[in-house]
């Protein structure tokens, strides 16, 4: 066990060293020169010039890579050209926001999604079952953005339930804060518990139907524990994989969220260095997702492991 | 004697698209204290519809639409599937072992996450004496090493051992009645042997009865003391072992002998299948389903019904076939000169 997680940590690193040159790479290929880019349509030769030679536009390639990676492993992504301050302070001002929204939506739609699946599973066919079949549906379906400014107009406009907007730090005014980050969260959570819910129920139907659990019945066991001890172990198997999958689906979910709700999380900063050209608050932004992109899958590999014993690490 | 088990005219069907599968219909039998009794007869007859039935395990689209299964003094039937009734019956007084050593495990629970609950729910024992007790029977079935064996996953066991767990499985509240279904069909004829005799030593040290559930004629041979042989969700024959092998009266029975290999058998004796198909369980005819299948046949076959289970005179033997006496004996030789 611990040399699989070694060996996987390896091939992490292998493949961030390659994200990272590709992120890197393509910035640089982009037709256009960066720095004319960023300082405008007035900017003279020599202004240009001289953001050239800052941010080492002016040196071979590699050189420049191998400058930026080395950097970037100590914390530091250069300066920030749009807001003139190191990039590093601004990810430290906005993962969190994205970070406490992503973890609250991923907690919710876990507990929703697999709650809701297994009431639909044990109750097949019976109304409840029917309406939270019809409502994932519709769920996976609903485009975020859709659903974010429907909630502002409902919730925020009309009953004037909920602020329109808005970021308020729960650290600073917890009860604000929870009032705005609840359409957000909720508008992050409705896909991700829409697909494990419709997982969680197939797949505990699935495992119900097997000889192992018709073993569990004959040995005298009741219903809750045939279906939490004995079903839902085997069901959550591919859950799992679905809640990895999720992480990753919250990445391209925060930039909608963020923009609808103006939230300043790294939704709205990748967004917004993308439109500046502030190529390097985007490389550093993509770098870090693939970094949680890559932790999320080895938490799921090594949960996978802890759910079946089937599963070897060698 | 009281038997421990009695089932009257069981029936039951599954709902399928092709129509209404009457897989037991109209079963009757019973078991003794303390007796082997083997239920035998082709793939797809019904052996198993009627034990899961016993178990009230028949799940939808299947159904238990008549009878009555009496245990202990109680009609089965009268309590819902999986109530608490049913319960505390399934599992600690009556207790199955499954056709499929692989699939009948749960893989992700060791043998001992899987056994300790049973004494647990059933006995109300904590988790360290039922533990105790579970690596003691696993050692008594005959696992190597139970001790550290009970915190091992399914899937580090061989087919043979899995099915040692089951039995243990099976044991552990030293229940009146063992269930076998098939317990041995996906394995070598070694361990198949070695499984019989500990399911005939255990039964006999508990003082359990046990059901063997067989396709195979010849597994029963050695270890039942009564056979009843199964036809397209029915019985068509009952008698002691002796009775059955020595004077079998149902042709299909005697087919059954015939295509199965017997330990007195001279080398190189041809095994010979019964030809044709069994009925197709949807649209039985009302007389005798084995008709066509039966060179034995005379005019009253056709014409009548399918007879109900009757006694041979002077016998212990039933059977279900309007062949007289002399016509047994005609299809007997017949079969000993194949
Ligand atoms: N789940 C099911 N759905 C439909 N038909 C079934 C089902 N289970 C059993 N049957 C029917 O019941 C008949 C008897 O099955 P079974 O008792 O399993 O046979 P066996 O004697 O081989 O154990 C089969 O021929 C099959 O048509
Ligand atoms: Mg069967």
């Amino acid at each position: 066990m611990l040399n699989y997680i070694i060996k996987r940590a390896v091939l992490t690193v292998v493949v961030l060293f390659i994200v990272s040159f590709i992120t890197f790479s393509l910035i640089h290929i982009l037709p256009g020169d960066p720095a004319a880019a960023m300082l405008g349509d007035q900017a003279t030769m020599e202004e240009i010039e001289a953001l050239r030679h800052e941010l080492w536009l002016d040196r071979p390639f590699f050189v420049q890579y191998g400058h930026w990676l080395s950097n970037a492993l100590q914390g530091d992504f250069g300066k920030s050209i749009m807001y003139r301050v190191p990039v590093s302070e601004i990810i430290a001002e906005r993962l969190p926001v994205t970070l406490y929204l992503s973890f609250l939506s991923l907690i919710l739609s876990t507990f929703i999604g697999i709650g809701a699946g297994i009431i639909c599973a044990i109750r097949r066919g019976s109304l409840i079952d029917q309406i939270v079949s019809v409502v994932a549906n519709a769920g996976v379906a609903v485009p975020i953005f859709w659903l974010g400014l429907l909630g502002i107009y409902v919730f925020g406009f009309t009953l004037e339930w909920l602020p329109l907007q808005g970021w308020t730090s729960p650290f600073d005014d917890f009860l604000k804060s929870s009032k705005q980050a609840l359409m957000p969260v909720i508008c992050l959570s409705v896909t991700g518990s829409s697909i494990i819910t419709r997982q969680t129920r197939s797949s505990l139907l699935e495992v119900i139907r097997q000889d192992y659990i018709r073993t569990a019945w004959a040995k005298g066991m009741g219903e809750p524990r045939v279906v939490f001890k004995h079903a839902l172990k085997n069901a959550l198997i591919p859950v799992v994989t679905l809640v990895g999958l999720q992480l990753r689906v919250l990445v391209g979910g925060a930039v909608l969220t963020e923009t609808v709700f103006n939230i300043p999380g790294m939704g709205r900063l990748l967004v917004d260095g993308a439109l500046a050209k502030d190529f390097l608050i985007v490389q550093a932004g993509v770098l870090l997702i693939a970094v949680m992109v890559s932790l999320a899958n080895l938490i799921t590999d090594i949960s996978h492991g802890w759910l079946d014993p089937r599963i070897r690490y060698d | 004697m009281v038997p421990i088990l009695e089932v009257k005219n069981l029936r039951t069907q599954y709902k399928t698209e092709s129509g209404l599968v009457k897989a037991v219909d109209g079963v009757s039998y019973y078991i003794n204290e303390q007796e082997i009794v083997g239920v035998v007869g082709e793939s797809g007859c019904g052996k198993s519809v009627t034990q899961l039935s016993v178990m009230r395990l028949i799940n939808s689209p299947g159904e238990i639409v008549g009878g009555e299964i009496l245990f202990e003094g109680q009609n089965l039937l009268q309590f819902k599937a999986n109530g608490p009734e049913m319960r505390r019956i399934r599992g600690a007084k009556i207790s199955m072992v499954f056709q499929e050593p692989m699939t009948s495990l749960n893989p992700v629970l060791t043998i001992g996450q899987q056994l300790i609950e049973i004494l647990e729910v059933h006995l109300g024992m904590s988790r360290k004496n039922a533990r105790q007790r579970v690596i003691e029977m696993l050692d008594l079935v005959g696992i190597p090493g139970a001790s550290s064996r009970i915190d091992d996953y399914p899937h580090n066991f061989s087919g043979g051992m899995r099915q040692r767990v089951m039995i243990a499985m099976a044991l552990l509240c030293n229940p009146k009645l063992i269930i076998a279904d098939e317990p041995t069909t996906a394995l070598d004829v070694t361990t198949q042997a070695q499984l019989f005799e500990l399911m005939k030593s255990m039964v006999e040290r508990f003082k359990s009865s046990l059901v063997i559930v067989t396709h195979n004629l010849g597994i029963v041979a050695r270890y039942a003391h009564r056979i009843y042989i199964m036809y397209a969700g029915r019985i068509v024959e009952e008698g002691s072992c002796k009775e059955i092998f020595r004077n079998p009266r149902h042709p299909y029975t005697i087919g059954l002998l015939k295509s199965v290999p017997r330990l007195d058998d001279q080398e190189g004796k041809r095994l010979v299948p019964i030809e044709g198909m069994p009925p197709d369980l949807i649209q039985m005819p009302s007389t005798c389903a084995f008709l066509p299948r039966c060179s034995y046949s005379i005019e009253q076959c056709r014409v009548e019904p399918w007879p109900e289970l009757r006694k041979v005179e002077g016998t212990k033997h039933y059977v279900r076939c309007y062949l007289k006496t002399e016509a047994w004996e005609q299809c007997r030789s017949h079969s000993a000169t194949t």
